[in-house]
């Protein structure tokens, strides 16, 4: 195998926090991402899912160093961006891409489309073969923006438009890689897959990998090759996609899968389902051993005492469990 | 099952003068739903599902908002048009004879009462008895619902439960004065997926327990095949296709709904199909186009004799037993087009 494009080993960020609400005031910290190894190649995309407060917003953003990590290595071929100064990340900066999950929040109100769309430019001081607003102008037309609208605002367009903008300014640079956080978690369901489509046109076109953040599973089975599972910042499970989906191994992933709705009613209503007990537990205070443990139906002593390695459990399949699902 | 409605809308329309224009939130609703079935309401955002339900618990504005038609609950003591009724006499059925869950369960709650007080005063408002009888009632809902040490946890404050127990408190509240009619809008749509299971799960216990008539209000396909007994499908303010589950699921009518079924990925199945978008967006409520509100983005159109898509706006006619469409497709290209957009995939 050629060298991946980009590389994660044992990478981390942890939070410092206050912890127990107003009476007590202890330093804690929120271990937000806990160790995340992973191998991505040109033209790949790789799903990251789990629920609310797993940790996927801050992998993807640590990634792209727009959080510096606190521990470990993110080698983009072949170079640890980890310990680089903000300076010598610059040049990297135009390789990498984040399309973001508000398109409200994420787009300036007071900014054109225009200016929106050449911020990449200007940022990195590069002048586009014919000239900015010709190429603004290409760009708007290749997501399937009217160029016309240039001069519009964003409150000018539905949400959807408002999505093409942020995908228009992520590729703007031809980017190797683009990280994106739930890109359509806020889009009508008939407008999902409008951007669904493009995003792997796109990916088809251009040859970049992605790291698609989100917690919506049908999504991630259709868009990703390759899937990790995390829950409380650890990663569970690790495979390509046919695997994970069609034979997961580690027991939040299966009870993960069983609560996914399926929009049939026959096939939906016959389903097994795994109903987990309780709420996720809070990242400041992790359950001891696996963190899933408090939820798990399978626990045992071990469970509460001892932490899961991630490992590896059949051909590029890894999970960390001390008792896996047959 | 399907004994006499209890409640029943009849050419239902919602407005709302703005500075823009008059926005037509929902247009022409007629529809009903007997104690023990579930209708589920779907569509885009914006489509008028919010709107409609809140005109059927009285909670428009009159001022601001425009509503004719009519919705009947039908009680015991004799039908009541909730449109037409008094004020008064709507305060009194909400909360009793008909309830509603909201998305944000932190808006509905206040921060600053504990959870015990919120409840003992829902109660209060239909039931004579002390306090203590109140936060008695209180706690055996907040263990009905699944509340770990209920009889602790009623003292507490909403930021001390989490998002799923908030709404599980939430759904303690709307029940505890037994009503007939629950109006959940998008009751899980803010919580995890393991989460919402259980949540989807505890509504239908609920439903069974109360025997109520239950409107569920969402987005997601796969959480209506799995719960709705009857499904109304609703775009640009106006019910386009209503039918039972397996009507929608299995043979769509409506040419937005086949789209909007062929669009969405499915966790169950592993094919790499590319997904088949439906192009465009919804139209604007205030400048609706003339003819079917969904021409725009339906490629079927130019199927119907007469350009009678540009001209007229289709009704909501019967297709089936109790499968209804509003679209001048005839049935033979109707078959046709479930084929074409099924197979693109
Ligand atoms: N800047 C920050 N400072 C302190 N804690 C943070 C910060 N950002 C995130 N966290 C905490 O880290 C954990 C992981 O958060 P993160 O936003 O990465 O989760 P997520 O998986 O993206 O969740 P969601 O699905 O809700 O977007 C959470 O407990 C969160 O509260
Ligand atoms: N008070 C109001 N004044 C003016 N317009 C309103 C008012 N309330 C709702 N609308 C408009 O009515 C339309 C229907 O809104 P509604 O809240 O019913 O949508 P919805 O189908 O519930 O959407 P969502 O899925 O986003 O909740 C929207 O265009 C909305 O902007
Ligand atoms: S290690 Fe134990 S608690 Fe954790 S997932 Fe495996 S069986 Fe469950
Ligand atoms: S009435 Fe015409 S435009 Fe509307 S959905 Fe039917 S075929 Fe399409
Ligand atoms: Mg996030
Ligand atoms: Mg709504």
């Amino acid at each position: 195998m050629t060298q991946p494009l980009l590389k994660l080993e044992g990478l981390k960020k942890h939070f410092p926090t206050t912890t127990g609400g107003a009476f007590s005031k202890t330093k804690g910290t929120v271990k937000a991402v806990d160790g995340i190894d992973l191998e991505i190649h040109a033209g790949q995309t790789i799903g990251l899912v789990g629920e609310s407060g797993c940790g996927k917003t801050t992998a993807g953003r640590t990634i792209l160093k727009l959080y510096e990590p606190t521990e470990g290595k993110i080698i983009f071929e072949g170079e640890d961006l980890a310990p680089l100064s903000p300076k010598k990340m610059k040049p990297y900066r135009s390789q990498m891409q984040m399309i973001f999950q508000d398109p409200f929040a994420s787009l300036n109100p007071r900014q054109t489309v225009g200016s929106l769309i050449s911020a990449p430019f200007q940022i990195q001081g590069i002048t586009p073969e014919g000239g900015i607003i010709e190429e603004v102008q290409r760009l708007m037309k290749r997501v399937g923006l009217n160029p016309e609208h240039i001069n519009r605002y964003p409150h000018e367009f539905s949400g959807g438009q408002r999505q093409r903008i942020g995908v228009a300014r992520a590729i703007a640079l031809k980017p190797k890689l683009i990280v994106a956080d739930e890109p359509v978690s806020a889009l009508d369901v008939s407008i999902q897959a409008q951007v669904v489509n493009l995003l792997e046109d796109l990916q088809d076109e251009f040859n970049m990998a992605y790291i698609f953040v989100a917690h919506d599973l049908s999504v991630v089975q259709h868009i990703s090759d390759r899937v990790i599972v995390m829950y409380l910042g650890k990663v569970m499970e690790e495979a390509d996609k046919h695997d994970l989906f069609s034979h997961p191994r580690h027991p939040y992933t299966k009870a993960l899968l069983s609560a996914v709705p399926v929009p049939d009613p026959k096939i939906g209503r016959a389903r097994e389902r795994i109903i987990l007990q309780g709420d996720l537990p809070s990242p400041v205070n992790p359950p001891a051993g696996c963190v899933f443990n408090t939820r798990c139906w399978k626990a045992q002593d071990r469970c509460r005492t001892e932490v899961p390695q991630l490992m590896q459990i059949g051909v590029n399949h890894r999970i960390a469990c001390h008792f896996p699902e047959a | 099952m399907t004994n006499k409605p209890f409640l029943e809308v009849k050419n239902l329309n919602v407005a709302f003068p703005t500075e823009d224009g008059l926005v037509k939130a929902s247009s022409d609703i007629s529809f009903s739903v007997a104690r023990g079935e579930t209708l589920a309401v779907v569509g885009e955002s914006g489509s008028g599902k919010s709107v409609t339900s809140l005109a059927v618990m009285g909670l428009h504005n009159r001022k601001s908002a425009q509503i004719s038609g009519q919705a009947f609950l039908n009680l015991e003591s004799g039908p009541v048009d909730v449109i037409s009724a008094e004020d008064e006499v709507v305060r009194k059925l909400r909360g009793k004879a008909m309830s509603m869950i909201f998305q944000d369960p932190m808006s509905a709650l206040h921060p600053y009462y504990s959870i015990g007080n919120q409840l003992i005063e829902a109660w209060s408002l239909y039931n004579e008895g002390s306090k203590e009888d109140g936060r008695k009632r209180a706690i055996e809902m907040l263990d009905l619902v699944g509340i770990p040490a209920a009889d602790k946890r009623v003292d507490e404050y909403p930021h001390q439960f989490s998002g799923g127990m908030r709404q599980r408190v939430m759904i303690a509240m709307a029940l505890i004065n037994n009503p007939s009619l629950l109006i959940a809008d998008e009751p899980t749509t803010a919580l995890d997926v393991t989460v919402q299971s259980q949540i989807l799960q505890l509504i239908r216990d609920m439903q069974k327990e109360f025997n109520m008539a239950l409107i569920l209000i969402t987005h997601d396909l796969g959480v209506v095949a799995e719960v709705a007994d009857r499904v109304n499908v609703m775009y640009a303010g106006k019910i386009v296709e209503s039918g039972t589950a397996d009507d929608i699921y299995y043979r769509p009518d409506h040419p937005y709904a086949i789209g909007l079924l062929n669009s969405i990925p499915r966790v169950d199945q592993l094919e790499d199909k590319r997904l088949v978008a439906i192009p465009g967006q919804p139209p604007s409520l205030i400048h609706l186009p003339q003819g079917c509100s969904f021409r725009a983005r339906c490629e079927f159109a130019d199927r119907v004799p007469g350009n009678l898509c540009a001209t007229t706006t289709p009704t909501l006619d019967q297709k089936g037993d109790g499968h209804f469409s509003r679209c001048h497709l005839p049935e033979s290209e109707l078959i046709k087009a479930r084929v074409e957009i099924g197979g693109r995939k």
